[in-house]
């Protein structure tokens, strides 16, 4: 996993290289070294962050990598031990104020008074976030289209179910048109298809806003994410766009099945082969050395032996994969 | 901003059943007293008529009855403020208070305006017996806006200590019975080490020491005597643990 660690490793230069772009002004988040102890332990540790206008970006770990730590820090709800961040260039320490202004925030729990209807709580939270009397009413029409509570508006919170409650809370960060959008676990407790509308909800923020969303479910930040970032430990050990992730990984090896397969040593006979390991009864994983591609030879041989091949693909690495070795390491 | 948390608070109050309970068991008990003291009134009239300079209805029977609505409020206040703090930690819905754009004063202050607002109406129905006296008699008005104006102090007082005292703990019950044991140890012990220290002729201490006690604070304006030092210690009081409840908000965005 030499190319994932160089991508971390490569991490605090990114900075640098967002000055040089030509469109930097676009950068609504940036923070750099933010660090945060409870007492001895480290939660977070270092962690550079960088988010473009127009950008989703998925926010993995496993339980306790610091992930929540770090969007409460980024919504100014938790003081950072150390580190600077500014949201669309206003630093978040000296002017909070003006700073939240730019930011949506859902957290883990969402924020809702259950006592209210959602009309009521949105009206609410449109004017907490200081959204200009004139254009509050439509602010909330807007925000109430947008995550599909229309119908439900007059109905207390309490009676809502979790789905729509999860909706609520996205309504109330997006209310006030943040650049920055932070949601933490937006989809958990949703049924399959308010997953799906929540997904193509978090695409669609994508396009004016900038969105940081963590989530457990690896396909789901494959499927609406422009960048990965994944955590470990308080640690940032994987930082790299969804594409850059599929050239990465995505041809570093072949998977081989074979009906009636030879010795193991008869398949790294063959030219191209680096190495071989059995993934299942008939099937191979085979690492495939630099420069020569062993797909042709590797399909003459098992015809000519008879060895009754019945699959040949290249073995995506998958996020998961990824995911899983970077944050099992240490363990292991 | 502030008046927009107030409302909010205020509405919170009023959705819940807590703040219907308070009012009508409040008007219950005070209005039982204060009948009871004017029956009392009207029975001693005869006797009352022989003195050269008899003390007024207002002296007799509405005074003692604020005297009564500061005790009571002494109870309810730290029930209505644990909802205020407390109970939004507890539900995680601070959150939505502290990634808006509003400083942790605003906050506060929305908060104990939002109380104030309704202890405000708690005073104004408590006003409305004295008022009604008017229809048959005077009373007398000097010493009302006295009573008023003192209840008022000394409930703003109460609503900043058990605000402090709800920012202390995620524990809604806990902060209710802390703020009260908090109210409590101040009326009993505040009292007692203001008259033991200005026995022993410490002078100062006493005066500092009356910062911290609330009722004897509001003793004065039962009298009809808008005290200057009472006044101000009330105020530095509710000035006092706003402030601290402000630091400790800040304080666990520190420490998380």
């Amino acid at each position: 996993m030499s190319s994932s660690q160089d991508a971390a490793a490569a991490l605090p230069d990114s900075p640098t290289i967002a000055a040089a772009a030509p469109d930097a002004a676009s950068t609504t988040l940036l923070a750099t070294g933010l660090s945060r102890r409870f007492g001895p332990h480290v939660a977070v540790n270092g962690i550079d962050l960088e988010l473009r206008r127009g950008e989703v970006v998925g926010f993995l770990g496993p339980n306790g990598a610091g992930k929540t730590t770090t969007m409460q820090m980024l919504t100014g709800n938790l003081a950072p031990s150390a580190g600077a961040i500014s949201i669309c260039g206003i630093d978040l320490f000296e002017q909070p104020a003006a700073a939240k202004m730019h930011i949506g925030y859902l957290p883990e729990t969402p924020p809702l008074y259950r006592d209210l209807t959602v009309n009521e709580y949105l009206r609410l939270a449109v004017r907490l976030r200081r959204v200009p009397r004139s254009a509050r009413a439509d602010a909330v029409a807007a925000a109430r289209e947008r995550c599909g509570l229309t119908a439900v508006g007059d109905k207390l919170i309490a009676t809502l179910s979790k789905g729509y409650q999860q909706r609520v809370g996205i309504a109330q960060a997006i209310v006030h048109r943040p650049d920055v959008v932070i949601l933490d676990e937006p989809t958990v407790g949703l049924d399959p298809n308010q997953i799906l509308e929540i997904r193509g909800l978090i695409r669609e923020l994508g396009g004016a806003h900038s969105v940081i969303l963590s989530t457990h479910i690896l396909p789901e930040v494959e499927s609406i994410c422009d960048r990965v970032q994944i955590m470990h430990h308080g640690n940032l050990v994987f930082s790299d766009t969804i594409s850059g992730l599929r050239r990465f990984h995505g041809d570093s090896g072949l998977l081989l099945g074979l009906r009636h397969p030879p010795a193991e040593d008869a398949l790294r006979a063959i030219g191209g082969v680096a190495d071989v390991s059995r993934a299942a009864d008939t099937l191979f994983r085979i690492a495939v050395a630099d420069n020569v591609d062993p797909t042709d030879e590797l399909v003459a041989s098992a015809v000519r032996n008879g060895w009754g091949l019945y699959q040949l693909s290249p073995a995506q690495t998958s996020l998961e994969d990824v995911f899983v070795n970077l944050t099992t390491r240490e363990a292991s | 901003m502030i008046f927009t948390l107030a409302a909010k608070e205020l509405k919170a109050l009023f959705i819940s059943p807590l703040a219907w309970l308070v009012l009508v068991l409040f008007q219950f008990i005070i209005g039982f007293s204060f009948l009871k003291r004017l029956d009392g009134y009207l029975q001693m009239q005869p006797q009352l008529a022989l003195l050269p300079h008899p003390p007024g209805v207002t002296a007799l029977v509405v005074a003692p009855t604020y005297g009564t609505a500061a005790v009571i409020l002494l109870f309810a206040v730290p029930l209505l403020a644990m909802r205020m703090i407390a109970e939004e930690r507890r539900n995680q819905t601070m959150t939505l208070l502290t990634s808006s754009p509003l400083t942790m004063t605003t906050i506060v202050l929305g908060k104990f305006a939002g109380l104030l607002g309704f202890l405000l109406i708690v005073i104004a129905l408590v006003t409305l017996m004295p008022v009604m006296l008017t229809a048959g008699g005077t009373i007398d008005f000097g010493l009302l806006a006295a009573l008023v104006i003192g209840l008022i102090l000394t409930a703003a007082s109460f609503a900043a200590v058990s605000l402090f005292v709800s920012s202390l703990t995620t524990h809604p019950v806990g902060a209710a019975v802390a703020a009260f044991g908090v109210l409590l140890a101040m009326v009993l012990l505040g009292e007692a080490a203001v008259e033991g220290l200005r026995e022993r002729g410490w002078q100062a201490a006493a005066s500092m020491v009356q910062v911290l006690a609330p009722l004897d604070n509001f003793d004065s304006f039962t009298r009809g005597l808008i005290d200057s030092y009472s006044t101000v210690c009330l105020i530095l009081l509710t000035l006092t643990c706003l402030a601290l409840a402000i630091r400790r908000l800040d304080a666990l965005r520190l420490k998380g």
